[in-house]
């Protein structure tokens, strides 16, 4: 069947599959739903206990979808949406699109968790990436007055990126401007998204990248490489916890209940580590990959509430700008 | 009966006027100096040219408001006679109509033609092939299969040598002569005008004259001829 | 006059209406859909200035390179004349990602250039910066703006430049009754294209600007949308980048008279008495090696990074490439039909001409957003991803498409349409025998510029990104994006293989076809 529709090039799979299953939307970001993203595994998981048709949509980052959402508004196909994040929160729950997710769940987040609408199902801490042998400074004053250049992502355009401006706010507060004057001339570059930067420092251009804790694992695990090493500051790592929820204007109430419930368990929480390169937000019973002990753990665990990111975000971004525009 | 009425022809700051009749069968030249405007009267009679005001009458019939390929003419211009992406026999083959395949009729009817031209044999070639003359010839061999009854030169050999030249005035003299082909021809030169044309146009200052006899044409030129001749008597 | 009647001019109409939507009606759905515009802010004016300011830099610099360059190339000839001119197009057609990783190998910090420089213990050459971006950019472009000024100089019949000899011209006299008149026609066309092309440059500018200081237009459409949700300044945003590109244009064709077509670059060059110094042969020989180590050791660099991976590259990737060659193809038909009729209308209505500019101004993000709220009420977007590609990246190549076209075309009318006018060719008999033979290499140029074009656009996909239909561009991203870069390199290469293989293929067809 995907061959044919493959063949003819038009019509995507959702005028290709059997009428006879009940079919549950999910909307996600592109990576998710890739050849080399949890999608594929999820899919197949899902489909043997569910006796329903489940459907990926993919369309660009957590942010893009929430924007592809806010377009359909209610009309929206979609029945779960799997991708947003705690910088998306204040806006996704402010569109009154969303419904209860109902689950109760012992989570493996190092913060609680207690949002009505919005259901982790991984997570990870933000950390500037370099060579294992690189002597690494343990915060952003030291990185700072280090002659350490950095490559970074665009908060207007990337989730990491926002991430980093949030991670500095949260450590440093009002001084957040004077950290980033200070850094300035340690970045080489700042990339539209996430893999832009990621290649640059792998081709040699920064001694380190803004990217995850758990990315030396993708190397490790992948790659049988030890090369890589995430650099721990002591100010503790801002963490990106990556949300699904559910439509309220979904047909499929039972099914999407189902698919929020299945999320946490062992079969989708076990595909996470070794496909997104996250946390499961709930370990599963196997515990975690090997590979994933040798990755720092931070001290302490940073993450404004949605209602404090949403209120200090533009602030915020403009401090960035206004530091680096110099 | 080719009726010039009253016809007027602005371009730009550029006007020009004429109003005679030539009768069918007739064998006109246009004589005058460079920018005169011959070439744009026969651009008018062919259609190239749209009317100021005035008509064009063929046999009694407006021709002004038709488009070229309508109209009962021929023409060749100075240059680019012939499609050089196309072989000769394709070329002639338009003539007798705007396609290129033809019957095996009509094949015969362009290996006439070329024959008669003197390119028997030449079908499959391209113009690139062939001398400035041999050019010329597959150009008039076209003509000869357009079969319409008046036809336009625009000093089509003026690139060729006197002596080639006189060769193809007197082919044309031949194809017209048995056809009743009327034949109206811009000319530089008193010999081809005298060769050719027992009638004479002097088209100057604005203005396309009624013919004359040639001879008596250049035995007392006007003014405006004589300046152009450079000569005070012939 | 008569002429351009002879062909039908109710295709052009179509072909213009449609553009005309294509180019507004996305843009008043975001608008309706926000009701209404919203004004700019403060930021959004910082981006204005810089997307301005690098544009002029950028086609400036690529103009005035190419000029001495254009001018070695068409009066030397040598081994290899026609294979460098072909592989100088390369970084026009490469994906941004791909062309901006090879542009760092060489360049970037760690790059071939400061390996160099190290070993010599010579200071660090900095990429990063205004300079930056303008290099990349006439990187992309010095290529474009090159062909179309050397299309100026073998437009210049051989018998001027012996004539000038036989008078004693030297170089300097020759430069002001020749060459210096020719470039006043054609350098303002080539320096509005590249102005529009860098117009909406997004990554690369943001990339190699090293921060927020080099935002562009583009990138702040990219916030208004994504971040704000504030559609109606996305709206604002992209029209001013539309206007900006039109009176870039119009500038240049008021300016700089007909806009002479980009291509050719394949015929021999004229004797040039006047540059037979042998200093000269060897300032010019100096001149084309540095343009070509320039343009072609980031290519090379591309090939070395992916070489490796080609070979073993993931299934997905084939069938994307699949997918990527059936979108390149589509979009190159209904570039070339509307290209064609665009063309033949333009004949008689040149503002038809400027309208297809039009396609160089079109930013994708508005474009997919206002496509997807126009679809929506009546069929699944996602289910329509392709076909939407295949449009945009069909009006996108549109621009470089007509400005082949257009002027062979009127050549061949003016040259030959009395006559055929005289003869009654007119409608198809007309496109049959008269024009299309010898339009053949300028079409075959101009596909071939279009389906590489679309081959290594991400255009709208990865707004609508559907998991079946990945296009190859998609692909390499998602790499990327996996962590596999060696494998993305290996895409990157088989994108630039594609790209340059369809574009040989057509190119090629069209000339051996016309011989």
């Amino acid at each position: 069947m995907k061959h044919l529709a493959l063949a003819t090039g038009l019509f995507a799979a959702s005028t290709a599959m059997a009428a006879d299953k009940p079919i549950l939307t999910v909307y996600t970001y592109d990576s998710f739903v890739s050849d080399w993203g949890p999608g594929p595994a999820v899919e197949t998981a899902f489909e043997e206990t569910c006796g329903c048709d489940l459907q990926f949509v993919g369309a660009g980052d957590g942010a893009a979808l929430l924007a592809r959402l806010r377009l359909e508004g209610g009309r929206s196909s979609a029945d779960v949406v799997l991708g947003l994040d705690t910088n998306l929160m204040a806006a996704a729950t402010e569109t009154g699109l969303f419904a209860p997710h109902g689950v109760q769940a012992d989570l493996s987040l190092p913060i609680a968790w207690d949002d009505p609408l919005f259901l982790p199902f991984d997570w990870g801490y933000f950390a500037f990436v370099k060579n294992a042998d690189l002597p690494a400074p343990s915060n952003f004053r030291a990185l700072a007055e280090s002659d350490l250049k950095i490559i970074i992502q665009d908060p207007r355009s990337s989730t990491p990126g926002l991430g980093l401006v949030m991670w500095v706010k949260a450590a440093y507060g009002d001084q957040a401007g004077e950290i980033w004057q200070e850094l300035a001339d340690n970045i080489v570059s700042v990339t539209p998204g996430w893999s832009e930067a990621y290649g640059l420092f792998l081709e040699g251009e920064a001694d380190m990248v803004l990217s995850y804790t758990t990315s030396p694992a993708y190397h490790l695990i992948a790659e049988s490489d030890a090369s890589k090493a995430a650099a721990a500051f002591d100010e503790g790592h801002y963490m990106q916890v990556e949300l699904a929820a559910k439509l309220a204007s979904s047909d499929q109430g039972a099914l999407a209940d189902d698919f929020m419930r299945f999320m946490l368990g062992d079969a989708f929480q076990s595909i996470i580590p070794t496909t997104n390169w996250m946390y499961p937000a709930k370990t599963p019973s196997t515990g975690l990959p090997d590979g994933f002990d040798t990755l720092i753990t931070p001290a302490k665990s940073l993450l404004l509430s949605p209602e404090q990111a949403g209120a200090l975000r533009d602030d915020a971004i403009a401090e960035w700008r206004n530091a680096l525009a110099r | 009966m080719l009726q010039l009425d009253h016809v007027h022809i602005a371009l730009g700051g550029f006007t020009l006027g004429a109003d005679f009749t030539v009768q069918s069968g007739a064998k006109l030249a246009l004589i005058g100096p460079s920018g005169a405007g011959k070439s744009t009267l026969l651009a008018a009679i062919a259609g190239f040219q749209p009317l100021a005001s005035g008509r064009i009458l063929w046999q009694g019939q407006p021709l002004h408001n038709q488009p070229p390929a309508a109209r009962p003419v021929s023409i060749l211009f100075q240059d680019n006679n012939l499609f050089g992406h196309l072989t000769l026999a394709q070329n002639l083959g338009l003539g007798l109509r705007p396609a290129l395949r033809h019957s095996a009729a009509e094949h015969q009817q362009i290996d006439a033609a070329l024959t008669r031209v003197g390119l028997a044999g030449m079908g499959a070639r391209r113009p690139a092939d062939l001398s400035g003359g041999q050019q010329s010839r597959a150009a008039l061999a076209r003509v000869l299969l357009q079969r319409r009854p008046l036809l336009l030169l625009d000093e089509p050999f003026a690139a060729l040598g006197p002596g080639l030249r006189a060769e193809m005035l007197d082919l044309v003299a031949e194809l017209t002569t048995g056809a009743a082909i009327t034949l109206i021809m811009v000319t530089h030169a008193p010999e081809d005008a005298l060769r050719l044309c027992p009638i004479s146009t002097l088209v100057a200052n604005g203005q396309a004259h009624a013919p004359v006899e040639t001879g008596a044409l250049f035995e007392t030129p006007p003014p405006a001829l004589r300046a152009y001749l450079g000569r005070s008597t012939p | 006059m008569q002429g351009a009647r002879s062909l039908p001019e109710w295709p052009g109409w179509i072909a213009g209406l449609f553009l005309a939507g294509f180019l507004t009606l996305p843009m008043a759905a975001v608008l309706w859909h926000a009701g209404g515009g919203s004004a700019p802010q403060p930021a959004d004016w910082a981006a204005l200035r810089f997307t301005v300011l690098q544009a002029l830099y950028s086609a400036g610099l690529s103009v005035l390179l190419a000029i001495p360059v254009a001018r070695a190339l068409s009066r030397r000839q040598f081994r290899g004349r026609a294979l460098l001119l072909a592989l100088m197009g390369a970084p026009f057609i490469l994906p941004v990602i791909v062309a901006i990783l090879g542009l760092l190998a060489v360049f970037g910090r760690a790059g071939w250039l400061n390996q160099i420089l190290a070993a010599l213990s010579l200071p660090e050459l900095q990429i990063y910066g205004m300079h930056g971006v303008v290099l990349a950019h006439v990187f992309f472009n010095l290529p474009l703006a090159t062909r179309m000024i050397l299309q100026g100089w073998q437009a210049v019949p051989g018998e001027r430049f012996r004539l000038a000899a036989s008078l004693g011209m030297g170089r300097a006299m020759v430069f002001r009754v020749i060459e210096w008149p020719m470039l006043r026609g054609v350098a303002p066309g080539a320096f509005a294209v590249i102005f529009a092309i860098c117009l909406s440059s997004f990554a690369v500018a943001l990339v190699l600007g090293g921060g927020p200081r080099a935002t562009t237009l583009e990138l702040a459409i990219y916030q208004a949308f994504r971040f704000d949700f504030d559609l109606g300044r996305a709206a604002m945003l992209a029209g001013i980048q539309l206007a900006l590109v039109a009176l870039a244009t119009a500038l240049a064709l008021r300016f700089g008279g007909v806009v002479q077509g980009l291509a050719g670059g394949q015929g021999r060059p004229a004797l040039r008495p006047e540059a037979a110094h042998p200093l000269l042969r060897l300032w010019d020989g100096a001149l084309i090696a540095l343009v070509a180590a320039f343009l072609l050791a980031p290519l090379l660099a591309v090939v070395l990074r992916g070489a490796p991976a080609l070979l073993a590259l993931p299934g997905p990737v084939w069938k994307a490439a699949l997918v990527s060659l059936a979108v390149a193809l589509a979009a190159t038909g209904l570039s070339m039909g509307m290209a064609c009729a665009l063309a033949i209308t333009a004949l008689r209505r040149t503002g038809l001409e400027l309208l297809a500019i039009g396609g160089l101004a079109l930013s994708p993000l508005v474009v997919g957003t206002g496509a997807f709220l126009l679809l929506n009420p009546w069929t699944n977007p996602t289910a329509l991803a392709l076909p939407v590609t295949v449009v945009v990246n069909a009006v996108m190549a549109l621009p470089f498409a007509l400005r082949l076209i257009l002027p062979r075309l009127r050549q061949i009318e003016a040259t030959q349409g009395r006559l055929a006018d005289s003869l009654g060719l007119r409608g198809l008999a007309r496109l049959r025998w008269l024009i299309w033979p010898q339009l053949k290499p300028a079409l075959g140029f101009a596909a071939g510029l279009a389906a590489a074009l679309s081959m290594g656009d991400l255009g709208v996909i990865a707004l609508f990104s559907d998991p079946q239909h990945a296009t190859l561009p998609l692909q390499v991203l998602r790499l990327m994006g996996a962590y596999k870069t060696e494998a993305a390199a290996g895409a990157g290469l088989l994108l630039l293989l594609c790209s340059f293989g369809l574009f040989w293929l057509f190119d090629r067809g069209g000339r051996h076809a016309a011989a």
